[in-house]
């Protein structure tokens, strides 16, 4: 309701009014006296409202009289009776004729009874009216005018009550608004404005302008734009940690692996349960894997069936046609020893840091936490002389950089690390020790045949990407995460990553 | 992780003294070992069948407890408590000893030439004057069970059977034979069987039909006699009930049948190691003669004790500490490795007992000294390796295209690299031997019978999916498809892809168009012949004809674009027209 031209004046007046009175005065009040209809003033009312706290309006309701059509016409006219008196000539009027006026029926009997009139019923040519009096008092006509002009109260009950019994008067309830000023109270009044427009701001009109308040309560509009997927925006963050600590990334596009590689290099025994049909995705096109660098492979082939490079072996029969099978990568060390092993055949040896994040697959039973496939976080340090201290303190660094400060680390057991230690974080929320992740010392077993020098050290550790993005996102069910499942209402919802806050 | 259920007084008698769940909580963290639950029969019971069956149940307090999957020397209550006391100085480390029979031959298996098809390996030996307690009795039972479990991997490597020597008399022979040829009360069965009878018998047996696969297509079945007849045991399946031990047994007779030797030495040895202690006369097993079919002769269990020596600086350069010669060799006998400084001060000669078949190379003595140490006393050192990072291309490259996609509007999709034959082929029209898709062997559900070829059919399932939202659906993923490429070692190479989907009222091919446009701005190529880009009309089945583009870039064809075939939307349960752009990124790096 934005105040349109033509009531300015009525909102000047009324402010001009309201500014004049000390208590405040009411719109029926104002109505009247101003001569306008009730409604106009209701309007200004409103208007002035929408400005803000210029004026205060507080709706109160009163009855008053009011005179009906007929009562209104009276009032103009004078009374029916009144009005038959003065349109008989002196000579009177044949009764029919009077009969034929539109007030002359109920004029006749008030004036009748008032004696203003007599009727000669012998009269030649029929019954004829003669007024009887010269000069009357219109006391109907008096009364509906004092109403009139809003002076009912000198009217006496009883008298209010004829007048409403003849239908000329009607008592109605009237709402209206009792107005005082506001806390912004002022007589001028500018048009408030909903937007500022290119107009304005050209013209410099905006600095006269008064806008609309908006309601700050509202959301604003949902917006038409695209969204990153949440385990991917917690990988971005991953890769940023390791690109801080100085970490290469290693090239993990390769889902494909041949067992050689995946378990073999990283000596891991042919009859290890990880190499079980229950756990490990195995091809039948393309089954096998051809071409592997000829003499590290029999150094695998002795050092699994015989020993060597310090070790006792595990002393069975190690087969090619295991080594050969292709799989789906269990895990990306599989690209750690690949990696590995090139660094090995440089001529000189130069430390590296390498990491990836990229999915490994696991023929496992499905339930809430696991699926066939995830993303694992994988960081490897060599170089000559390192310690387990070494690694203790860099898995320090790097879950610090996630926001994790507490850790404390577990023996464990891994077929290619020695030592290996599980890596357990204190979870302030659950109160108790968690595990978030994998580590260990590269075996001598791995390195050696490779052609590693004798005093490189590798350490390396691991975490799954899924489930520090479960807890970041607090979702239970890693199918609400991952896959074709999951609800895009998540995705375009889930805010930005930030893993140490 | 193989999980070792022991009774909790028990075990806090065998310690010595009582510990609160947290102070034993905290010893197994120390030790390397999970307490991964605190239970009772009753508990295991009302949670598996409900309240009602486990009425009566034995509501002892049990401690289920993680054992690493080498140390196969804690896989029962003996062992533990070995262990930790050793650990804890509260004893030392035994030492066993094979030994011969007082007054007689030792026992004798006689291994036939017919077993080297099947099943060629055994090793035995006898518990002499042993004794035998309810608890001891189930627990030896138990350690059987947790061998097959592990090292023995589901008795396909390694088999054990353990006999009552009273009741059977050598010499033993461990032959092969035709199954019909074999017959004989198997262990707590009534009546005689066939080895054939046997195999359809346990077909239905929730145990035993597990192992029925090692030797069920065998022409012959391995079996062990005694001199006058009577079966043993028909390995890896069953012992027969003649010579089935009792908490009576004085004298038990085990025998390890294998495919592979190593294991099998291993595994007796842990059979006798662990309750050789209840004999007279203990930790001392009586030997058995292993008779091969060339006529060599073998006494088991090995029971070796093996020396390594290293230095102690080996062992403070490795873990990062510096401590004196005698210390860690005082850290490494705390580990049953019993440690002795040499001569000179530097070296220590340290002995691994038979029951550390897990310590094979100077690292894992490294790793017993810096677990006696204390994980968690080690120094957090920083180490000085300086390198400078670097971000493989393809990655770099797939980041920075990510990024500038959602900033065009398009929601990022993560879908599954392994799916159904009929997504990638079926579904998008296409025939299978046209994919270039790699399958795999072993799915347990059509989920996992290929690697994908095409992002397309995963954002089409994730459009599916998300039926209810508000159109239109823009959808994006790059990411791997994997196909078969002779030229690479494993015969496949991943290839990375750029695949956008636009789901609404009409096609909105124009959309799906700038945004290839876009593309192709972000990675400054221009359109146009030659070095530009340009698009022109292609037949492809996926796509409605007509609608198909194929995109050129720089002279090479890097992917399509189009309006997808309305058979390609039906299949795919959704209601809407599509349109897609599929490329190969690999072009751009």
């Amino acid at each position: 309701c934005i105040p349109v031209l033509s009531t300015y004046p009525i909102l000047k007046t009324l402010l001009q009014r309201v500014e004049k009175v000390d208590g405040g005065l009411d719109s029926q009040d104002v109505a009247t006296s101003l001569g306008v209809d009730h409604q106009a003033i209701v309007g200004a009312v409103k208007s002035l409202q929408a400005l803000g706290d210029v004026i205060s309006a507080e709706q109160r309701s009163s009855k008053h009289w009011e005179l009906t059509g007929e009562g209104c016409e009276i009032a103009e006219q004078g009374s029916h009776e009144a009005r038959v008196v003065s349109s008989i000539p002196e000579e009177g009027m044949p009764q029919s004729q009077l009969m034929k006026l539109a007030f002359g029926k109920v004029g006749f009997s008030k004036a009748m009874s008032n004696k203003w009139i007599r009727l000669d019923k012998g009269h030649e040519g029929g019954p004829r009216i003669f007024k009887t009096v010269e000069r009357l008092e219109d006391l109907v006509r008096d009364k509906l005018l004092l109403v009139q002009k809003g002076q009912a109260s000198q009217l006496e009950e009883k008298e209010k009550n004829e007048l409403k019994k003849r239908k000329l008067l009607s008592e109605v309830t009237v709402k209206s608004y009792w107005i005082t000023k506001g806390s912004c109270f002022s007589t001028t009044i500018t048009k408030q404005e909903t937007e500022l427009t290119p107009e304005m701001i050209a013209s410099g009109s905006w600095k006269e302008k008064k806008f609309k308040p908006y309601n700050f309560e509202a959301m604003g509009v949902a917006l038409d734009c695209g969204h990153l997927h949440p385990l991917m925006k917690v990988r971005t963050q991953f890769r940023q940690i390791f690109l801080e600590m100085g970490f290469t990334e290693m090239p993990t596009n390769n889902f494909i692996e041949s067992s050689f590689w995946n378990f073999d290099s990283l000596f891991q025994p042919q009859q290890h349960p990880a190499r079980d049909q229950h756990d490990t995705f195995f091809l039948s096109d393309p089954a096998q894997a051809h071409e592997f660098p000829q003499d590290y492979l029999e150094r695998v082939r002795k050092v699994h069936s015989e020993g060597g490079f310090g070790s006792q072996g595990y002393k069975y029969d190690w087969k090619i046609e295991e080594a050969q099978k292709n799989i789906l990568r269990t895990h990306t060390t599989a690209v750690s020893a690949r990696m590995l092993y090139k660094l090995a055949q440089q001529e000189k040896f130069t430390p590296v840091k390498y990491f990836s994040i990229d999915r490994v697959f696991r023929n496992e039973t499905l339930d809430a936490t696991h699926l066939a496939e995830f993303h694992q976080i994988e960081g490897v340090v060599a170089d000559f002389g390192l310690t387990l201290g070494d690694l203790m303190g860099i898995l320090h660094q790097f879950f610090n950089k996630l926001g994790i400060t507490k850790l404390r680390f577990k023996p464990a057991y891994n077929p290619y690390t020695e030592p290996s230690m599980e890596v357990f974080s204190y979870h302030e929320g659950l109160k108790k020790w968690v595990e978030v992740g994998n580590s260990g010392m590269f075996r001598p077993e791995m390195l050696l045949p490779m052609g590693l020098p004798e005093g490189v050290t590798v350490i390396a550790w691991g975490l799954s990407l899924e489930r520090p993005t479960m807890i970041k996102y607090g979702i239970n069910n890693i199918r609400e995460l991952v896959g074709h499942k999951v609800n895009l209402q998540m995705v375009y919802d889930s805010p930005v990553c930030r893993l140490d806050s | 992780m193989p999980t070792v259920s022991v009774k909790r007084d028990l075990l806090f008698h065998a310690l010595g003294r009582t510990y609160t769940d947290e102070e034993f909580d905290e010893l197994c963290f120390e030790f390397g070992l999970e307490l991964d639950e605190i239970t009772s029969e009753k508990d295991i019971i009302s949670r598996e069948q409900g309240d009602t069956k486990a009425e009566g149940a034995s509501d002892v307090i049990l401690y289920k407890i993680d054992v690493p999957a080498n140390r196969y020397d804690l896989l029962c209550l003996e062992g533990l408590v070995r262990g930790l006391q050793v650990f804890k100085q509260k004893m030392e480390a035994p030492r066993y000893r094979r030994v011969s029979p007082a007054s007689s031959e030792p026992q004798r298996l006689v291994i036939t030439e017919e077993t080297t098809a099947v099943r060629p390996h055994a090793v035995a030996a006898v518990l002499r004057n042993i004794t035998f307690t309810q608890e001891r009795y189930d627990s030896f039972i138990e350690l059987q069970e947790k061998l097959h479990q592990n090292v023995c991997r589901k008795r396909t490597l390694v088999a054990i059977g353990t006999h009552d020597l009273d009741t059977i008399s050598g010499p033993f022979t461990y032959t092969a034979k035709p199954p019909g040829d074999i017959r004989f009360k198997p262990l707590n069965q009534a009546k005689e069987y066939t080895a054939q009878e046997l195999m359809s018998l346990y077909k239905t047996d929730s145990h035993l039909r597990h192992y029925l696969h090692i030797i069920e297509d065998e022409a012959v079945y391995p079996v062990i006699y005694d001199s006058n007849g009577i079966v043993l045991s028909m390995p890896p399946i069953i012992n027969g009930d003649h010579s089935k031990i009792s908490l009576n047994t004085k004298n038990v007779f085990i025998e390890c049948t294998a495919t592979d030797l190593t294991k099998a030495k291993i595994v007796l040895d842990m059979m006798v190691t662990m309750f050789c202690e209840y004999c007279e006369e203990p930790f001392t097993v009586e030997e058995a003669e292993v008779v091969y079919p060339d006529g060599r002769t073998c006494q088991y269990p090995e029971l070796a004790y093996r020396k390594e020596t290293l230095s102690a600086d080996f062992i403070n350069r490795k873990v990062g500490i510096s401590e004196s010669t005698e210390h860690i060799a005082q850290l490494l006998t705390k580990m049953c490795l019993r440690s002795e400084v040499m001569s000179d001060g530097e070296q220590i000669e340290v002995e691994i007992p038979p029951t550390r078949s897990d310590v094979i190379h100077a690292c894992d003595i490294m790793e017993d000294a810096a677990m006696a140490y204390g994980f968690n006393n080690i120094p957090r050192t920083t180490p000085r390796t300086y390198t400078i990072a670097n971000q493989l291309p393809l990655n770099k490259l797939s980041e920075l295209l990510r990024q500038d996609l959602a900033a065009a509007g398009f929601t990022e999709a993560l879908t599954f690299a392994l799916c159904s034959q009929e997504d990638i082929a079926d579904k998008l029209l296409k025939n299978i031997s046209e994919t270039r898709a790699c399958r795999i062997s072993n799915p347990k559900t059509a989920e996992f019978q290929v690697a994908r070829t095409t992002l397309l059919s995963g954002l089409l399932k994730t459009v599916a999916a998300n039926r209810k939202m508000p159109l239109p659906l823009r959808l994006f993923e790059i990411s791997d498809v994997v196909l078969k490429d002779e030229s690479k070692d494993v015969g496949a190479r991943n290839n990375r892809r750029l695949c956008a989907v636009y789901y609404n009222k009409s096609p909105g091919f124009e959309v799906i168009h700038g945004l290839m446009d876009r593309v192709m701005q972000l990675l400054e190529i221009k359109p146009g012949q030659g070095n530009g880009y340009h698009i022109q009309a292609a037949d492809d089945s996926t796509f409605f004809p007509g609608r198909c583009a194929e995109i050129f870039a720089c002279g090479k064809s890097i992917g399509r674009l189009g309006v997808l075939h309305p058979d390609v939307i039906n299949r795919f349960e959704l209601t809407m027209p599509c349109s897609a752009l599929d490329i190969d990124i690999e072009h751009f790096l």
